[in-house]
Parts: C-alpha cells; sequence; structure tokens
C-alpha cells in the first residue's frame, strides 16, 4: 500500500527526510489547495518535480534562465515540438548553445524551486507512489535533499512565526497616519499595498496579487513592523450575528443590563 | 435567569487565573493541571487546560460569568467555543515578560476574528520592579492609540474593576454609535 496521509500531520519537510533516508524511488503527489504536484525520487534524491500543467519542458526552462534567447525558444518551440528533452538536449550541446552543465544546473534549481512552493502547502494531502517512476523521455536530476531539507524547516519555522503574527487573513489592512514617503517598497509590496482598503481581506488581496498565504502573510508583517498598516475587521463584512451575546434583542434592554453591569462592578 | 458571558484570555502565566479569583463571588472553577514542559514548569506549577470560570451576580435576573482560557497554545482549539456569544473580552499581557508579547499580540489577532466585539487589553503584574512601561509595550504589542490598554495587577481587585469596567465602557459606547 502506498505511503498517503495528509499535510496537516506530515509536512512536505518531513516528507523529504523520510524519502531521503528510506532512499525511496518513486513520485510523491501532493494534492494543494490549488493544484497537485507530481515530485520524481531515484534512490532517495530529487528527479523532477512538476505543479499542476505547469510547461517544464526544457526549452522552457533554459528560456527562462536566459540561456535561450526568445528567437531561439521560438524556433525551437516550432520545429522542435516533437523532441524529447533528451533529444533536444543532445541537439543544443551538440550545436553549441548550452553545457551538459548548464542543463543540469537550470534544470535542478527549476525542481528544487518547485518543492520550495511546496513548503506553503499546508493543507491538502498526499501519496508517495513507489511504481511511479520519473518520466523516461525527460532529463532526470539527481539532487541531495539534505539543503532542501534544512531550507524547508527553516521556512516552516518562518511560517508558524508569520502565522502567530498574523492568524488570520480574513482581517483587512488599513494604512496609519505614518506617511507612505521615503519608503523603499519592493514590487511585491507595492503591489500589496496598492490593495490596501479596510474593505479587502488580506485573502483578497493575496488572491488578486497571486500570491500564496506565506507570501501575502511575509510582505504584510514587513508593512505592520514599519508602522505603515493596521489589521482592521473588514468593512462592509457580514458580521457573524451572536444572538447569545445578550439574552434579549431588544436595544435598551442590551443597554440597560450593561449599566446594570457596570453599576454592580463599581460596586464590589 | 439572564446571563451574559466576557472572556479573559492572553498567554502562558499572563495572570488570567488571578484576574478572574479577584472578582469572582465563587471559588473560581480552575481546571488546572500540573505542567509537564520544564521551560513552563519554571514560570508556574500548574496551569489551565480547559478553562477558568467566575462568577458574579448582578441582581436576581442577571449573573455575568468570567471565562479565562487556557494559555497555552496547545489548548487553542477551546479559544473559539469560549469565544462565542461573549460581550467583549479583556487580553492579559505579562508586563514583565517580554517574551510573550509576540504571543499576546496573535491571541488578540485571533479574538479579533473570532467576534468583532469590543476589547481591552490589560498589563499586568504592573507592581514588579522589572515591568516594562505601558508606552514602550503599546509599542512592542503594536496596538493602535484607541485600543485601551491599561495598567492592572491581577492580585489588586481594584485594578481588575477598573479594566472590567473599561471593557462595559467600551461595550456601551459601540451600542451608542449603534455598532
Amino acid at each position: 500500500m502506498a505511503l498517503r496521509g495528509n499535510l496537516r500531520d506530515f509536512t512536505i519537510t518531513q516528507l523529504l527526510n523520510l524519502i531521503n533516508l528510506a532512499g525511496k524511488t518513486g513520485t510523491l503527489v501532493v494534492d494543494g489547495p490549488a493544484d497537485q504536484a507530481h515530485v520524481a525520487f531515484q534512490s532517495g534524491k530529487l528527479a523532477f518535480a512538476r505543479v499542476g500543467q505547469e510547461d517544464n519542458r526544457l526549452a522552457t526552462v533554459l528560456h527562462r534562465a536566459n540561456k535561450l534567447t526568445v528567437n531561439q525558444y521560438r524556433a525551437l518551440v516550432e520545429r522542435a515540438g516533437e523532441m524529447t528533452d533528451k533529444e533536444l538536449g543532445l541537439l543544443l550541446i551538440n550545436a553549441g548553445y548550452v553545457t551538459q552543465e548548464d542543463i543540469l544546473t537550470n534544470l535542478q534549481e527549476y525542481f528544487a524551486e518547485t518543492v520550495r512552493r511546496l513548503y506553503t502547502w499546508v493543507e491538502g494531502s498526499f501519496r508517495f507512489e513507489a511504481d511511479m517512476l520519473p518520466p523516461d523521455d525527460r532529463i532526470n536530476v539527481r539532487l541531495d535533499l539534505e539543503n532542501l531539507i534544512i531550507e524547508g524547516s527553516r521556512q516552516l519555522h518562518e511560517w508558524e512565526q508569520l502565522q502567530d503574527e498574523i492568524p488570520s487573513l480574513e482581517m483587512a489592512l488599513k494604512f496609519t497616519d505614518r506617511p507612505l514617503k521615503n519608503v523603499n517598497l519592493s514590487v511585491e509590496e507595492w503591489r500589496v499595498v496598492s490593495y490596501i482598503n479596510p474593505k479587502n481581506t488580506m485573502k483578497q488581496i493575496a488572491s488578486a496579487n497571486k500570491m500564496n498565504d506565506l507570501e501575502i502573510r511575509r510582505i504584510v508583517y514587513g508593512l505592520l513592523q514599519a508602522g505603515l498598516v493596521d489589521i482592521v475587521r473588514p468593512e462592509g463584512a457580514v458580521v457573524p450575528s451572536s444572538p447569545k451575546m445578550f439574552p434579549t434583542q431588544d436595544r435598551t434592554e442590551q443597554k440597560s443590563l450593561v449599566n446594570k453591569l457596570i453599576g454592580r462592578i463599581r460596586s464590589l | 435567569m439572564q446571563t451574559v458571558k466576557m472572556v479573559v484570555t492572553g498567554p502562558f502565566s499572563a495572570g488570567k487565573t488571578e484576574f478572574i479569583q479577584s472578582v469572582s463571588e465563587i471559588d473560581v472553577v480552575a481546571t488546572e493541571r500540573k505542567i509537564s514542559g520544564a521551560d513552563e514548569r519554571a514560570v508556574k506549577d500548574a496551569t489551565t487546560v480547559a478553562m477558568d470560570f467566575g462568577r458574579i451576580t448582578v441582581d436576581e435576573d442577571l449573573v455575568l460569568y468570567l471565562f479565562g482560557t487556557p494559555g497555552q497554545k496547545r489548548f487553542d482549539f477551546m479559544w473559539e467555543i469560549l469565544s462565542e456569544g461573549m460581550l467583549g473580552f479583556i487580553v492579559m499581557v505579562d508586563s514583565t515578560r517580554p517574551e510573550t508579547f509576540r504571543e499576546a499580540r496573535s491571541i488578540l489577532e485571533t479574538f479579533r476574528a473570532y467576534a468583532p466585539t469590543p476589547y481591552v487589553v490589560a498589563a499586568n503584574k504592573q507592581d514588579m520592579e522589572d515591568a516594562w512601561e505601558l508606552e514602550d509595550m503599546r509599542h512592542a504589542l503594536r496596538l493602535d492609540p484607541q485600543v485601551k490598554f491599561l495598567p492592572c495587577v491581577a492580585t489588586e481587585r481594584e485594578t481588575v474593576k477598573e479594566v472590567l469596567l473599561e471593557l462595559l465602557y467600551s461595550i456601551l459606547a459601540e451600542m451608542e454609535t449603534g455598532g
């Protein structure tokens, strides 16, 4: 039976650790909040990774890493569409476009980055399919997992801290009185800042900016620390009615009840 | 008999149980257990694991219940249950333990997300020599200037009364502004 479970009970870092120590071969399939990820291993080493239907073919990876120009990339997509990545890799090396090391380094970095993205997946399920081998037509790498595990543990710690600081993304943000003048913000921070409005929840801001929970928390935490924003309850949000707050729904009786409480506490 | 409730929350060892004990007319129904962790045991021997429960009878028709939440994070599943239907809540912070301020902030945000009820923050142990100044604590806790932040000594009834009264004034003010 395949190794399977829930990400709430077993984190990605713990899974990598297990795969590393057991020297496992197979594919870890993770069903996350929005996508499905496939991460393949060979004897406990990372071989291949993909999230959803993302294009991770060799030409795309090399183009993103600026190893191929736009024209070279277009030509390859048009003329070498039917080639496997292994065939394409050989062609590129023989043509002198890239070296074997370029290919391996960039694929390793791409797959490692894909795995890093999984660290923010805290909800979802996983299963390890021992008989699902890394795709044969793709170039597999052999990347040791130790560094990824250490990075993952650090990120997990950061994640826990950020979750303590900003427990709910259903709250909104408002600017404080401190002006935004002379503040050096990154592009991502500006993108968040542009959506700050007591009507927008942090979840909505993250969604509009295509950020995951960790990314939005990290940015909001920075803005909070700099004293630029405050967390507020979203304006116009449907407030969950709590009929049990007062034993009566009559406003005058409620006020009278609070005044009675005030009188009683004063007399203690 | 009509009943209303307020919740007293805050990090581990902030003084929630003492706070309730100072004003409750009954002995606080505490659910304390011996502490297992060495770090936490260095602070105190027993901690609340489910809730503390105190009572103040207003008249023959009205009773105020005070619920204290467990401070240790592993019991935080109790928080939402306890917060249901509360009139307001008090966040207790130990002024002598800055290492708990971040957690206090987190608890405050968690309770704000549960319910839009008024709240006040009480800086407990202000009588201690190593207590932080209120203004410094306000910055460290990142409290908005509008948030009522009150000095408190949980074992002294008068300061506890003051905290409860300030919360009730906030509740009244919010009702008057139609909140």
